[in-house]
């Protein structure tokens, strides 16, 4: 290795011809995996006509802007013609209150099980993440019946319950083992120095949070509003939100010319919450996954 | 009045007794310090005077008042930690006031008491700093400052020390013996390093397997161990602890070093070893520091030593001593001669013993006997 400097070395890695396999091979799965986003984003601002009269894929000939404000406001869904607004209303009045309480339950929780160790917390502890391994399907019933006894079936509000209570098995566990990390010794200090277990929570454990905080209301935000099986059994009508509405979009009336171009737009539109969660909170959703030493 | 009391302390974590039964005493204006090996309770016990843990058993008394059911902030006492514990997200200011802030000081009282303790440990450029911007020692400083801030009736130290390099360790011990000697108030200081002990403390608390072994001042603990343990745990080399055999010579006592094997060394017992006549012809374990036995050139006027002949097995200069491994009889001990003698290995040279401060203990119950 004599007279080699970094840089040469780097280069002669750079120029290999396996690494020109592993790119070609990234490069060539990106593409595939890209395919339906285009082919979406594409069709959204073509005309009806021009899609039914061509091909389901081709270059716009004019920008149809105008399917955008249909999908928005006027497009017709399930015999109610006002476009996807207030289904992304109703996405908003869940997704908001869902992950701002369930994070900041998830948080407490998380700070209880960690740094104030009680009689069977890793017992409570276990039972709380069993529910990141139950699947959906197999607590519906359940649910059906407590929102019934509550007064709550089809409402916005039976999904906020639904999305807080499920919600708290991630968030726990996401907290909970940030926490860990922080050194027992400044909680014995804080006790020391007089502070008892909210005063701790806000003003020395909170402060080192925002990684983990990040990263749950990022998890949480994208896995409620995506969530479509409770969606679409538990509300129906004016009451769904949007991913629910959107199974809607796609039947039309048989005499109908299919309407892809709004279509194509709704969905656009359905998908942006979650789009530009990830593209300003990505970055520290990936630091945030990867952090777990508090120095 | 004591500062601090301690009567019949146990605990118990599950199966694990870690603490078997702790009294001590220590008066007002004392520098305790809590020293032992790793696992021999002293931090645990440490724990249960701040009200960090809860005793099993007995009662912890602070300032005469009996503080077991008393939360850790309401106990008097303030506490400095090995990690330092300083919040991270705070400024070294707010770090200094978050006590205060928590009993609900007024913010005048607050900044003046900051300023106050800035002043002293000289740490006033750093106020507005947090944690990671500080170095060690600075870190240190602030974590004592902390505790300075609450002027409590006791300070609870725990291995304070033990994160700084060994140059600033030297410079901080140095300073919170003359903090001590200021503020004057009761210190309980847990420890592994005999040196911290021994150059801070008032009174040493031996401890080991969640028993106190000793606690006095350090000349006592040093030259008069309670038992094996303490001898053989104190001094860097520690006591040689080798069997020897009592035995009459005239009115006095002496101790035969290998007896019965060829080159067995007589030593003259101090007038103190009179108690241990009742082992006479019996086998002892003979205790003497190593720095007891020196080489056989060096003999102060006013020193009786004792000449003895041994074989140097080997020898290991440190610079300002060397420590030679010797054999009298078969027996190995440690003798600490002057850097500027140099001995020839696997041949026999002559040792002068300084007979005054030996020890003995029984051998099976290894107390000390005289």
């Amino acid at each position: 290795m004599v007279g080699t400097s970094p840089v040469a070395s780097a280069a002669r890695v750079l120029l290999r011809p396996t690494r020109w396999l592993i790119y070609a091979a990234l490069t060539a799965s990106a593409l595939f995996f890209l395919v339906p986003l285009v082919v979406v984003l594409l069709n959204s601002v073509r005309t009806a006509q021009e899609i039914g009269l061509g091909s389901l894929i081709g270059w716009p000939s004019v920008l149809a802007w105008d399917n955008y404000v249909q999908a928005w406001s006027s497009y017709c869904i399930a015999q109610r013609c006002e476009g996807i607004r207030m289904y992304m209303a109703n996405s908003l009045a869940m997704v908001i209150p869902a992950t701002i309480v369930s994070t900041a339950l998830g948080a407490l929780a998380g700070y209880s099980i960690s740094l104030w160790r009680f009689r069977g917390d890793n017992i409570v502890f276990a039972v709380v993440i069993m529910g990141v391994f139950l699947p959906d399907q197999m607590k519906l019933i359940p649910w059906a019946l407590v929102l019934r006894q509550f007064g709550l079936s089809n409402t916005v509000g039976a999904l906020v319950l639904i999305h807080t209570i499920q919600g708290l098995s991630f968030t726990t566990l996401f907290c909970r083992n940030y926490f860990v990390a922080i050194p027992q010794d400044l909680m014995k200090a804080a006790r020391v120095d007089g502070a008892g277990y909210f005063r701790i929570f806000w003003r020395i454990v909170l402060p080192l949070s925002p990684p983990i905080l990040v990263v749950t209301v990022i998890w949480q935000f994208t896995g409620i509003w995506n969530e479509f099986l409770y969606g679409v059994t538990f509300t129906t009508g004016p009451q769904q939100p949007v991913t629910a509405a959107l199974i809607a979009i796609s039947v039309t009336a048989p005499t109908d010319v299919p309407q892809y171009g709004i279509q194509s737009a709704a969905v656009l539109l359905a998908a942006l919450p979650t789009l530009l969660v990830y593209f300003f909170g990505g970055q520290y959703f990936l630091r945030g996954l990867t952090a777990g030493a508090i120095k | 009045m004591a500062a601090l009391s301690v009567r019949g302390v146990h605990k118990r974590f599950g199966p694990v007794e870690v603490l078997k039964g702790i009294d001590l005493t220590v008066e007002n204006g004392e520098f305790a310090v809590l020293l032992g090996p790793s696992g021999c309770g002293k931090s645990t016990l440490l724990a249960v005077i701040a009200g960090l843990e809860r005793p099993s058993a007995g009662t912890i008394e602070i300032g005469d008042r009996v503080v077991n059911d008393i939360e850790p902030k309401d106990r008097d006492i303030a506490m400095v930690f090995q990690s330092y514990a300083l919040y991270p997200a705070m400024t070294v200011r707010r770090n200094i006031t978050f006590g205060m802030e928590c009993r609900g000081v007024p913010k005048q009282a607050q900044s003046e008491a900051v300023a106050r303790v800035a002043g002293l440990l000289q740490i006033d450029g750093l106020l507005e700093r947090k944690p990671a911007q500080l170095s060690g020692g600075q870190r240190q400083r602030v974590a004592m400052g902390r505790a300075l801030v609450r002027d409590p009736l006791l300070f609870l130290f725990d291995e304070p020390l033990s994160n700084l390099d060994a140059k600033l360790r030297v410079d901080m011990r140095t300073e919170i013996k003359q903090l001590h000697q200021r503020i004057g108030t009761t210190i309980v200081y847990v420890t592994h390093d005999q040196i911290e002990a021994m150059t801070m403390a008032s009174r040493i608390a031996v401890m080991d397997r969640g028993e106190i072994q000793q606690f006095d001042s350090p000349e006592t603990v040093y030259n008069r161990p309670a038992n094996l343990f303490v001898a053989r745990f104190l001094g860097t080399p520690p006591m040689n602890t080798v069997p020897a055999r009592l035995a009459q010579d005239g009115e006095s006592l002496v101790a035969i070093v290998g007896a019965g094997q060829p080159g067995q060394a007589t030593l003259p017992l101090p007038p103190q070893s009179a108690s241990a006549r009742a082992y006479l012809d019996r086998e002892v374990v003979l205790g003497i520091r190593p720095e007891c036995i020196s080489d056989g050139a060096k003999r102060a006027a006013d020193i009786p030593a004792t000449r003895i002949e041994a074989e140097v097995e080997v020898s290991e200069p440190t610079g300002a001593e060397t420590i030679v491994l010797i054999r009298i009889a078969g027996v190995r001990l440690r003798a600490r001669i002057a850097p500027d003698i140099k001995l020839p290995t696997g041949r026999p040279a002559r040792f002068s013993v300084d007979t005054r401060t030996i020890c003995l203990f029984d051998p099976q119950t290894e107390r000390l006997i005289a």
